[in-house]
């Protein structure tokens, strides 16, 4: 028997330490295993008995890369706990600090992590010297998203200024003239972004994905909504945990999840986009038509795609805000402490975080669960490459685990955030 | 108009070891010549390159896992070299010092002189203590530097 393996110790372009195993025998795929060996961060636990004002700031580093996402889910299912709702003006802030969370995040990705995967380039560095124009208009990208995450989430890493019921501050009016001027220049570069990633070429392929994400029947979803899928799935964050489970496998130090009922499923730039591309904006929405997308896509390969023209999005949409700002009266609505349980699930830039929190009467935390876009969709990454590895079997060893590394790029994995509590390995037989 | 000389300690003070750069470039505050920036932060690339073009000459300090001895302190020319230490979980994405470094040189923005020193470490979970071979070294690269921008 012909065995085959194929193993990348330490994926790369990915955040966190992640591997990649693929079992061939005979020359059919016979697994295909993404294995997570970051260690579990315990966050969860380490959230006991900390006050529920303290949970935004400590929750916002697990991730680097998002930690608007996780101060957002946090919040959110801090207020639904103690019953409390925001104001119309703060719910925009809100609004426009993911937005420059997705702009930052989508550039990092699109521009040093995967572009390199479609020009045949190692990495950026490699990519930088025969393209440093490309590279420059990605860091300016990021450059852009970054100054609204200093200037209304206080700095651009771990911001410091959002809190339950609010912001610690906001920004005037008139502070917010020299982002507007960036911004413009980053909607007219974005669309640019578009063009260029639109003109890759992709390989014919696509999955039929249950997608999930949070829908809105208004906007193009950031904070709320309802949990929904294209398999039927339209339920309040409340009842997430009747619906979904996660589980442990024996090769991931992250938990997989599932739908129960249904299996494993997809979130992220995909399932937000087909689950709600009629809400982009005019602007979005044209560039989508422009690249080639329909309503729905299916092909993994062209996240790339979907993320530039949800960065477009991003930059319209602050705009938006912007020039409609009313600044309100207070920066926060009292959060008065009582015992409860909230939840709440918002649209991180690679997918659905979820978030759970039950207080004691003084709004301590009792438990807290906490559930990254990057653990939902292991199995998913894995089935990808299930579906896909068989066709490139014939290749050349590093051609085979180029495809396949790009393949789990395509969904811009964040290992670290998945391990709360990637080597690519073929065994050829 | 942008400082001539930085000091930049990188790294996440919640993560052990990996604090030794932010905590180098705190006790250096209070004993660099005037007119030296003495900065912080996370690791993220793409503000490092930033902070690079700005600057005249560029001391970095981080936190280094390659497998050298705990608390050794390395020093590379990162004008001159190539081989930058990396250090495991280097930043978010994959994308850390080594590349924003290497990628400033190709875009020629890295500054004329630009230092880099790493102190090996060991702990690098989150809530982890500092190791004090990691602490001493801290110390050493403190005097190191120091007496570096005094001469300068």
């Amino acid at each position: 028997m012909a065995r085959r393996t194929i193993s990348v110790d330490v994926l790369a372009r990915v955040e966190g330490e992640g591997a990649l195993r693929l079992v061939i025998q005979d020359g059919k795929l016979r697994d295909a295993e993404l294995r997570i060996f970051e260690p579990p961060r315990f966050f969860e636990a380490f959230l006991r008995g900390r006050s529920c004002l303290e949970v935004p700031d400590i929750t916002a580093r697990i991730c680097g890369i998002c930690p608007v996402a996780y101060q957002m889910s946090s919040v959110h299912a801090m207020e639904d706990a103690l019953g409390i709702a925001i104001t119309p003006p703060i719910r925009a802030l809100r609004r426009l600090l993911y937005c420059g969370e997705w702009i930052e995040s989508h550039a990092l990705h699109m521009y040093m992590l995967h572009a390199p995967d479609f020009l045949g380039y190692d990495g950026a560095v490699e990519m930088a010297k025969d393209h440093p124009d490309i590279v420059r208009d990605g860091l300016a990208l990021k450059k852009a998203g970054n100054e609204i995450l200093h200037l209304l989430g206080g700095r651009e890493i771990h911001p410091i200024n959002v809190r339950v019921g609010g912001f610690y501050r906001v920004p005037t009016r008139r502070e917010f003239g020299t982002l507007r001027d960036a911004l413009e220049r980053g909607r007219e570069a974005s669309l640019g972004t578009v063009k260029l990633v639109a003109g890759f070429d992709f390989p014919d392929l696509e999955r039929d994905y249950e997608f999930v994400a949070v829908g809105h029947p208004d906007e193009y979803p950031f904070n709320e909504g309802h949990v929904v899928s294209n398999q039927g799935l339209d339920i309040p964050s409340q009842q997430y945990d009747a619906h979904f489970e996660e589980y442990h496998v024996r090769h991931s130090n992250a938990l997989h999840s599932r739908h129960l009922g249904h299996g494993a499923y997809l979130t992220g730039p995909l399932a937000r986009y087909s689950l709600n591309s009629s809400r982009l904006s005019p602007l979005a929405l044209e560039a989508a038509k422009q690249a080639g997308l329909g309503p729905t896509c299916n092909n993994p390969f062209r996240s790339i795609v979907i993320r530039a023209v949800e960065m477009v999005y991003a930059f319209d949409e602050a705009l938006r805000i912007i020039d409609a700002y009313d600044e309100p009266d207070r920066p926060f609505v009292d959060a008065p402490m009582r015992a409860g349980v909230g939840c709440a699930a918002t649209e991180a830039p690679r997918g659905m975080l979820y978030h759970r929190y039950r207080l004691d009467p003084q709004g301590s935390v009792l438990e807290a669960r906490i559930v990254p876009p990057t653990s939902q969709n292991q199995p998913s990454i894995e089935n990808d490459l299930r579906e896909f590895a068989p066709r490139w079997l014939d290749l050349p060893d590093d051609r085979l685990t180029h495809l396949c590394e790009q393949a789990i790029r395509n969904h811009d994995p964040c290992i670290s955030c998945a391990t709360h509590f990637l080597k690519l390995e073929t065994v050829r037989t | 108009m942008a400082p001539a000389r930085v000091v930049i300690g990188i790294g996440n003070p919640a993560c052990g070891d990996d604090g030794a750069g932010r905590l180098a470039a705190r006790l250096l505050r209070g004993c660099v010549p005037p007119g030296v920036l003495v900065t912080e932060q996370d690791g993220e690339a793409t503000a490092l390159i930033e902070c690079l073009r700005d600057a005249g000459s560029v001391w970095l300090i981080d936190a280094a896992s390659s497998g050298a001895p705990v608390g050794s302190i390395r020093r590379v020319d990162c004008v001159r070299d190539d081989a930058l230490p990396v250090k495991a979980r280097a930043s978010s994405h994959g994308f850390g010092v080594a590349d924003a470094v290497s990628l400033a040189r190709v875009l020629g923005v890295l500054p004329g002189l630009c230092t880099l020193y790493t102190i090996e470490g060991v702990a690098f979970n989150p809530g982890a203590t500092m190791s004090a071979p990691v602490r001493r070294g801290v110390d050493a690269v403190v005097a190191i530097v120091a007496a570096e921008l005094a001469s300068a």
